[in-house]
């Protein structure tokens, strides 16, 4: 499984337009891990759905690593996307790069949900409320990308130009949804891993319990 | 009206209750006795509801309306008075004859007089009493009554003996408590945790 | 629908007696949001211009409605008393309807001061700002009031609720913001009914995973 993750990650240095420069290197790296890390947050709030009309506790759990992993990827895209506004515009940080500034108040969102969990004891209660939580992360990206859409030349007026990643063609494309099927196939396997590793320790856990 | 198989609950790594089966037939009064930390209080709060069971099943054959929960602590806003307390519970269980019922509540429990003053100003005892009139407000068919003679005195500890005696072969009760002799006589079972 | 209305007003009521009884969040809510003013009259430096101005009134609104909220499920909290309410027969989103009825007055009654009070110290109060501040309050209500619900019931209380709340509150913030000072108010005001309309239905949906097991 990693192996595989791992084959995919060698794609990324091999972009298809060199020509172009790091600027565009960072683009097939930057926006599949952006487009990762809202799969992850997705795939949460799907879970936390099942949790709340099953009740069945196992959910808890799988939409917790999913989060985690959203978390990573979106930590990630933080990272990369700095550089790309450092290599596009010279500044490590534009307020007026809208991806951007939404992961920034993603990564705020989701932070407060760490909290939430280990402010709040184990168990079904803890389990619901961080699924509602999750749920409202959902609806939290388009409603605060509309809010930052009305912002934009409000408050930090637009001086850049963007159409990076309006033009793609042909091979372009196929890197990017290398990079994007890369990107996904390494988010699953860490996510299979996490939970996995979850699991042994809560089994660990009841085993220990039931020694005493 | 109550059946539980397998029945267990954990807080956090803590395991209250474990594997427990229990039977309780409609108009029965079934005795929950054992020492402090035991999981009396528990099995109430799953009985009523409050708390979802992490193993095994419950089933509770009655409607969270018709069931009367009495807590440990008596679940009353202490800036309200008594009065505006059960007006309050008694709108939201739609009681016919809200009223009346309240005003015979707090008589039968000798509360009537200071039954506008706020419940910060009650004593313990009278607190329970309150919390009595609160659970048995909307003439529930199934009463779960943790410790209800905590904080009693003597006379107070009679009302409760007579209004279980009256309660007896006409409602479900789970009592749980650690003293049981009070109301042994009355009870079709005993369920001693430990 | 009658049954569920009945409800909520007898909630409601019972959330404005115990205000009226303790006295400890309105007042506090009002000496708050002027203190606030006070404060970020100082924060701008001379001719920073009226839209600072505009995006600091924001602020302390929404601070002042954190304020209010970490109060909101103190009196439950104390003697359990939300488990009382759980139990009763009544839909669990009407205890969330009632208490955001209660967090929507203070609000709107802390506002009735903060706003002539900004008239006041910096800019004038049009109806654009107004109708945004009302649409406002109706969106940090049915969010506040859901979230600190989950705070209540967490450990680190009044220092977990601002950690939720904000991230939550910012498309608020900006739809405030833009009402205030954009020329064409009328997305803006939209963007905040569109914001309450979303989060209300979600808040009221699942107020009630939030109180029960």
């Amino acid at each position: 499984m990693l192996l595989l993750a791992g084959v995919a990650l060698a794609f990324y240095w091999v972009p298809d337009a060199p020509l172009e420069g790091f600027r565009q290197r960072i683009f097939y790296i930057h926006v599949p891990v952006a487009l990762t890390a809202y799969a992850c947050f997705g795939w949460a709030a799907w879970k936390a759905l099942r949790l709340l009309s099953t009740r069945d506790q196992r959910y808890d759990l799988e939409s917790y690593t999913a989060v985690h992993m959203g978390v990573i990827f979106g930590i990630l895209t933080l990272v990369t996307g700095s550089i790309w506004a450092r290599t596009s515009w010279g500044v490590w940080w534009s307020w007026g790069e809208r991806q951007l500034v939404l992961f920034l108040v993603l990564f705020l969102f989701y932070s407060a949900y760490f909290m939430l969990r280990y402010s709040v004891e184990a168990g079904p209660r803890r389990a619901s409320m961080s699924a509602v939580y999750a749920l409202f992360g959902v609806v939290l990206i388009p409603v605060s990308f509309l809010a930052i859409r009305l912002a934009e030349g409000l408050i930090h007026p637009v001086v850049f130009d963007r159409n990076v990643g309006d033009n793609l063609a042909g091979s372009q494309l196929l890197t990017f949804a290398v990079c994007l099927a890369g990107t996904l196939a390494l988010a699953a396997t860490l996510y299979v891993n996490e939970l996995t590793g979850k699991r042994v320790d809560e089994r660990l856990r009841e085993l220990r319990e039931a020694l005493e | 009206m109550i059946l539980a198989r397998g029945l267990g609950r954990t807080f956090g790594a803590k395991r209250v209750l474990r594997g427990l089966d229990l039977d309780v037939a409609e108009r029965d009064m079934l005795l929950v006795t054992g020492p402090n930390g035991s999981g009396k209080s528990t099995l109430l709060a799953l009985c009523a509801g409050l708390l979802a069971p992490t193993e095994g099943e419950l089933e509770v054959g009655v409607e969270r309306g018709r069931i009367g929960y009495l807590a440990h602590e008596p679940l009353v806003y202490r800036e309200l008075s008594a009065l505006e307390n059960l007006d309050l519970y008694g709108r939201l269980y739609r009681v016919p004859e809200r009223r009346e019922r309240i005003g015979m509540l707090l008589e039968r429990f000798g509360l009537w007089e200071s039954r506008r003053q706020p419940v910060s100003s009650f004593s313990r005892g009278m607190q329970q009493r309150l919390a009595l009139c609160r659970t048995l407000l909307h003439e529930p068919d199934l009463l779960l009554l943790d410790e209800p003679y905590a904080g009693l005195d003597e006379a107070g500890a009679e009302l409760l003996d007579a209004e279980l005696a009256g309660l007896s072969g006409e409602r479900t009760v789970v009592l749980a408590t650690h003293e049981p002799d009070r109301a042994a006589h009355l009870a079709a079972g005993r369920l001693a945790l430990t | 629908m009658t049954a569920y209305l009945a409800d909520v007003g007898a909630l409601a009521r019972k959330d404005l007696l115990l205000e009226l009884r303790s006295r400890d969040t309105l007042p506090a809510m009002l000496l708050f949001v002027v203190s606030t003013l006070v404060v970020f009259s100082f924060a701008l430096p001379a001719g920073t211009g009226e839209t600072a101005a505009y995006g600091l009134l924001w602020v302390a609104i929404v601070f002042t409605a954190i304020l209010g909220l970490t109060r909101a499920f103190a009196a439950e909290r104390e003697q359990r008393v939300l488990d009382g309410l759980v139990l009763a027969p009544c839909d669990r989103s009407a205890i969330w309807a009632g208490k955001g009825i209660a967090v929507v007055v203070f609000l709107a009654l802390a506002e009735l001061v903060a706003l002539p009070a900004f008239a006041l110290f910096f800019e004038p109060v049009t109806w654009e700002l107004v109708a945004a501040v009302a649409l406002a309050d109706l969106g940090l209500a049915s969010v506040g009031t859901l979230l600190a619900a989950m705070a209540a019931a967490s450990r680190a209380r009044e220092l977990l609720l601002p950690l939720l709340f904000l991230p939550l509150v910012i498309p608020v913030v900006v739809g405030g913001v833009g009402a205030s000072i954009a020329d064409d108010p009328g997305r803006y005001l939209g963007f905040l009914a569109l914001y309450d309309l979303i989060f209300a239905i979600l808040s009221w949906a699942s107020f009630e995973y939030v109180v029960t097991e």
